[in-house]
């Protein structure tokens, strides 16, 4: 159904049911972060697990679409709709620019390249002082009405928008992987030089899955903005792009579902050892090292490995 | 006062010494970078983490044993470089078989590791570390003055440069790294223990780093951060040569940090992302960079 097959259904179910139920069990805060990231993991595991190009720069387009989306709803009072829309809109057209430059390269180079891009933004973050805040960042972000109408300031009803973006968000990606794009996106991945002798514009499709990557992790900066009221440094530096490779290396890269329980897994964590400061770090960095040695194909791959089905 | 480019002389020098100091390290970390690639087929992520640690065993060679900088310099390369061998036995060896990138993750997080481990320990303001008696002052050239250490640093880096450049393009051990290189499975039919070589390849490389570490130690802040700092620079260096050929990683390495220079004085702004900028124009230019083939 839906092109879903039967485990993912009701892996979909389960996920909508917990979606729904979590903001009454746990801090609706952090499930909005956990929703925001996993957001931005599955445009990271488009790059990463379907054309097989590894981004270490997708902070770049989570920060810029935060920034985007925080400036926007703090300066001009817009509506958070057209801030977060906006906030993709930035993150795609920065990744429009980046990606035509990136996917010169491949592997290794194609990583570093976007490594280093992702340097620039956030040096210019870090100057541009009169839109970003710079070292204090944009503060007080007002969360605003939804359509001019429906004020978030609740929690409960800022989660349902967040809620909306991210089931939907998810449903795309999921439409995408299933298309006939997607497959030849899968094709190219699988085997580059032949899919380029049937006619195909590898790097067309390379360069449109990255300005997806760019535009879902724009997208995700602008909500989780005007989530937490404030947009900082942090989401456009380095470690952020860190942590969301590693979001999608512990779900499971090339799953569906994986890039939501590694991020769930990496904002808990980040939520109960946040008091142990440093020791996030050295445990991320221990976990990155175990999933690359033992663990490569994640929870979900694991579990859809060892179920012998797709999740 | 004597003027170039509408800046006082004195100024432009100032800032040339610091560009071709930078250049130094981008020269020493990215050729250790090229030789691991070489032969290990990864990026060794971990590369700034070794260049920092360099710099603290120095510190702690000295605080903690007594030691001097001198020795530092030969003991610090060869107990990382030992570290270096011992991870790559034990670690880096298990991934040759999988795709590329898993390197370039595993010794990302390796670093990351690394870098919180000496956070906790040292926190991340770092510690100090004063140079030998003998290089500190300030040499009078004539057209300016040069702090003696600085000197001392541009010198050594251009001797090691020479010596690992000589060495891998011009001796046996250098040839058979080349050939293992090209092919390694007809290198081992030949009786070469190649995974032998690879592990001390490794080793070489970051003990390499270690060294700049050395180097780097009396010259900036000690800390945590020194190395990630600097190897985002590098890694854009790489780029822009190519990791094919080791006098290219050098050269490429010199030229960027001269460039940084330049760019400080006329238009300082932009210091901090003249490399990356420099990356941008090389890739529309020539996509497999100055000196690489096509990747």
């Amino acid at each position: 159904m839906f092109g879903f097959s039967r485990a993912q259904l009701i892996a979909f179910a389960v996920l909508v049911a917990i979606v729904v139920v979590a903001p009454f069990i746990f801090y609706p805060i952090v499930v909005m972060e956990v929703m925001c990231f996993a957001l931005f993991a599955m445009g990271a595991n488009l790059l990463m697990g379907e054309i097989g190009l590894l981004s270490l720069g997708q902070s770049a387009y989570f920060g810029v679409g935060g920034y985007v989306a925080g400036y926007f709803a703090q300066s001009y009072g817009l509506t958070p709709e057209v801030c977060i829309i906006s906030g993709g809109l930035a993150g795609a057209a920065l990744g429009a620019f980046f990606g035509w430059l990136a996917i010169r390269r491949q592997t290794i180079y194609f990583a570093l390249i976007t490594l280093a891009l992702a340097q620039i933004v956030y040096f210019i973050a870090v100057q541009a002082i009169g839109i970003t805040g710079g070292e204090n960042g944009i503060q007080g972000i007002p969360r605003g009405a939804l359509f001019g109408v429906a004020p978030l300031n609740n929690d409960l009803a800022m989660y349902v928008l967040v809620a909306v973006i991210f089931i939907v968000g998810f449903l795309f990606v999921h439409r995408v992987i299933h298309s006939p794009f997607g497959q030849v996106v899968k094709a190219i991945r699988a085997n580059e030089p032949r899919a380029i002798s049937l006619g195909y514009k590898a790097d067309h499709y390379k360069w449109i899955i990255f300005i997806l990557a760019a535009t879902l992790a724009g997208i995700a900066g602008g909500t989780k903005a005007l989530v937490f009221g404030i947009e900082t440094l942090t989401d456009v530096g380095g470690s952020t792009s860190g942590q969301v490779v590693l979001m999608v290396i512990l779900g499971g890269i090339g799953t569906i579902f994986g890039p939501i329980v590694g991020a769930l897994i990496v904002v808990a964590l980040e939520f109960y050892l946040a008091p142990l400061g440093a020791w996030v770090v050295v445990i991320q960095g221990a976990i990155f090292i175990l999933c690359v040695l033992v663990f490569r194909r994640g929870v979900i791959g694991e579990l859809a490995y060892r179920l012998k089905t797709q999740l | 006062m004597m003027m170039i480019f509408g800046k006082p002389a004195p100024l432009l020098f100032g800032q040339l010494l610091l560009g071709v100091i930078n250049g130094s390290f981008y020269a020493m970390l990215s050729m250790g970078l090229a030789i691991i690639f070489g032969l290990l087929k990864i990026i060794n992520f971990a590369h700034g983490a070794m260049f920092m640690i360099g710099a603290f065993v120095t510190w702690g060679l000295l605080n903690y044993l007594g030691i001097n900088f001198w020795f530092a310099l030969v003991l610090s390369p060869v107990i990382v470089g030992a570290a270096g061998y011992a991870l790559e036995r034990t670690v880096i060896s298990r991934i040759y078989k999988l795709d590329v990138l898993y390197g370039l993750l595993l010794t990302f997080g390796l670093a990351q590791l690394v870098q919180g481990a000496m956070t906790i320990n040292f926190g991340s303001s770092g510690v100090s570390y004063a140079a030998p008696d003998i290089l500190s002052g300030v040499m009078n050239l004539g057209f300016m003055y040069l702090p003696v250490y600085r000197g001392f640093v541009i010198f050594a880096a251009v001797i090691i440069c020479f010596a690992v450049w000589f060495a891998i393009e011009k001796t046996k051990l250098g040839a058979l790294l080349r050939a293992a290189t090209e092919n390694p499975a007809l290198v081992q039919s030949f009786g070469v223990n190649v995974p032998q070589l690879i592990a001390l390849t490794f080793a070489g490389g970051v003990a390499l780093a270690a060294l700049a570490g050395v180097l780097a130690a009396p010259l900036y802040s000690v800390n945590p951060d020194m190395g990630s700092n600097l190897i985002n620079t590098v890694f854009a260096v790489v780029v822009i040569g190519g990791m094919g050929s080791i006098g290219g990683a050098i050269l490429t390495g010199f030229a960027l940090g001269v460039i940084e220079g330049f760019n400080d004085v006329l238009y300082p702004p932009g210091s901090a992302v003249v490399v990356f900028v420099v990356m941008a124009i090389v890739l529309l230019a020539r996509p497999a960079g100055l000196f690489g083939k096509v990747t």
